[in-house]
């Protein structure tokens, strides 16, 4: 764990710090997607997790496979599929807004089960 | 780079021409020239479904980045007729007062979402799979939240794009650790580039989440009845028919070409999510009061036997998997057509209120009727045949107990549509649901439906035809 750090002297970051920042924000993300309460939160913790992978992608090629060029594609392609998916979500949040005044997620509550018969 | 190969890809050029052609039509026609909008519409998606319904050889594009398969063929004409079967549902609504002036968008949102549908299923990388069921999915956001002023239709856009995009998240760090852990993304290498470590293990399981989400399996489904019940019916009918069709081919081509080495531990992920599926689809599916959230639950464990398919790999479980998929697609587009013109004509959607529907709606209800008795598998009807071949695909690779576990459940959910078959034809009510006149498209597409749910058991060739091409492992 700790000689991931030791290298760090020579100039040299090792693979697996960014394999460790990707993890961080990785989880990071999904505690921010289940712990959030505004619409806009979760979003921008989709958007670490949308992130992290592409960290991933970046780090893989330039350390493992540097002959090849598919993981620095991939982020690309990644990064605007996930620019639509924020535009489109940030639409339909807009519209949240038009129709309840507000982005919090415990107004979303129209939609639920039905309350049970006793 | 030979440019001219592109030219092979028949059914995503004609659809893409399709979809531009709508939307300078859109754009540019005055009031008196969209009112042939929607006919025209119609026509020239069936003319695109006509074009593409003939099986050719097996191709690669773009050195294996598009595979075709003939299977393919049938996939995407089931899902051509079911969408056609969508449009024509969904005319008379489209033509109201609070969503004539977006017509044009529900055409070409619903046909950019089966552009994404066409290519995740002819994927043969994981970057075109990608962008394939993201295309697939954002648009459906928006058709989601297509009703922008009405606070459940806006609250199930919220709900669906959130969940999507978080799925979709997950799915792709899992394909990053695939990338890392062999340094490809095609799937034909990564076949003999797998072989069952943990962290490939550990990608197989991420990624499978993205599609599992779309199909709504159980750890994934709690999306599904917020969704269903608040989106627009007939695009309800869509999610639940199209858009879980091709995830499920999807599914199923992946787990074989890519994952094949790691047979026996998706086999374990997948019995697991089937009993749960199955079951607590079924459970949750009593209770409910509102059609669309019953419809939802039954979808879910509709989704369960679908797997079994999956399950067994071979080449009977594709071949019966797109049989299942035809035959529900057929039981759910009537069952749903059904709610949607009712909702149209009357707002109402809880199975209450069908109370003596059989006096004042006689066709309507008798169609229901079929597609619920098809969709719980009674004899005469498709969807018997359908759970017979799924049954006996997973019977065949010796998954004894997970189908006694699914024929118990087909008892159970038995149960449950006949509760709406009882409130139609036994319970009488006294302000039953007044007599509704269909328009020419809804008729012709219940009558198509209804005709396929009695006549495709009849008739064996149908199921020998898709298993002429199905294959496994």
């Amino acid at each position: 764990m700790f000689d991931v750090f030791s290298n760090f002297s020579s100039g040299i970051i090792p693979m697996e710090a960014y394999l460790l920042l990707s993890l961080v924000m990785f989880f990071a993300g999904i505690y921010g997607f289940i712990s959030r309460k505004s619409l806009l939160m979760i979003l921008i913790s989709i958007e670490l997790i949308l992130n992290a992978a592409d960290i991933n992608f970046v780090v893989f090629n330039r350390y493992l496979y540097a002959g090849h060029m598919e993981g620095f594609f991939f982020a690309l392609f990644t990064i605007a599929v996930s620019a639509c998916e924020t535009a489109v979500a940030i639409a339909i949040v807009i519209n949240i807004y038009r129709n309840l005044h507000n982005v919090n997620v415990d107004s979303l509550h129209e939609l639920h089960e039905p309350e049970s018969e006793q | 780079m030979n440019y001219a190969s592109f030219l092979q890809l028949h059914d995503e050029l004609s659809l893409l021409a399709l979809i531009v052609i709508l939307l300078i039509y859109d754009t540019f026609a005055n009031e008196a020239k969209m009112r042939y909008f929607q006919p025209i519409a119609i026509l020239l998606f069936s003319i695109h479904t006509l074009l593409n319904c003939v099986p050719r050889t097996s191709f690669e594009v773009a050195g294996g980045m598009y595979q075709y398969v003939p299977m393919l063929t049938y996939v995407k004409t089931i899902l051509n007729v079911g969408t056609l079967i969508v449009f024509l549902q969904a005319h008379h609504w489209l033509n109201g007062a609070s969503s004539i002036i977006r017509r044009g968008e529900f055409y070409f949102l619903t046909l950019s979402t089966l552009l994404g549908m066409y290519f995740m299923m002819s994927a043969g990388h994981f970057l075109l799979f990608f962008i394939g069921i993201e295309t697939a999915s954002i648009p459906m956001a928006t058709l989601v939240a297509f009703n922008k002023s009405n606070h459940k239709s806006a609250e199930a856009g919220a709900k669906y794009i959130l969940s999507a995009v978080f799925a979709s998240g997950i799915s792709l760090f899992g394909m990053s650790l695939i990338y890392g852990a062999t340094g490809t993304l095609y799937f034909n290498d990564l076949a003999t580039a797998l072989t069952g470590g943990p962290l490939q293990l550990l990608a197989m399981v991420f990624f499978a989440v993205g599609l599992l989400f779309k199909i709504s399996l159980v750890p994934f489904h709690l999306w599904t009845p917020d969704v269903y019940e608040g989106a627009p019916t007939n695009i309800t009918s869509y999610l639940s028919v199209i858009s879980k069709g091709s995830a499920v081919f999807v599914l199923f081509t992946i787990l074989i070409k890519v994952f094949g080495s790691m047979v026996h531990e998706w086999q374990a992920v997948l019995y697991g999510i089937i009993v749960l599926s199955i079951t607590v689809g079924n459970i949750f599916a009593i209770r409910q009061q509102n059609l669309k959230r019953f419809l939802a639950f039954s979808s879910i464990s509709q989704a369960g036997y679908i797997l079994l398919g999956v399950i067994s790999g071979s080449a009977m479980g594709m071949s019966s998997l797109v049989y299942y998929v035809l035959v529900y697609g057929f039981s759910n587009l009537a069952a749903f057509g059904v709610i949607a013109i009712i909702e149209n004509h009357s707002q109402k959607l809880n199975i209450k209120d069908y109370n003596g529907l059989y006096r004042t709606n006689p066709k309507l209800s008798v169609v229901m009727m079929f597609a619920l008795f098809s969709l719980a598998g009674i004899p005469p009807f498709a969807g018997f045949f359908s759970k017979f071949f799924i049954f006996s695909a997973a019977i065949q690779q010796g998954f004894y107990v997970l189908v006694f576990i699914a024929l118990v459940n087909t008892i159970i959910s038995l149960y449950y549509y006949l509760l709406v078959v009882k409130a139609m034809f036994l319970t009488n009510s006294d302000d039953a649901i007044a007599p509704i006149r269909s328009d020419l498209a809804l008729k012709v597409s219940l009558v198509i439906c209804t005709a396929a749910i009695l006549v495709i058991g009849l008739f064996s060739s149908i199921y020998n035809q898709i298993n002429v091409f199905g294959f496994g492992m």
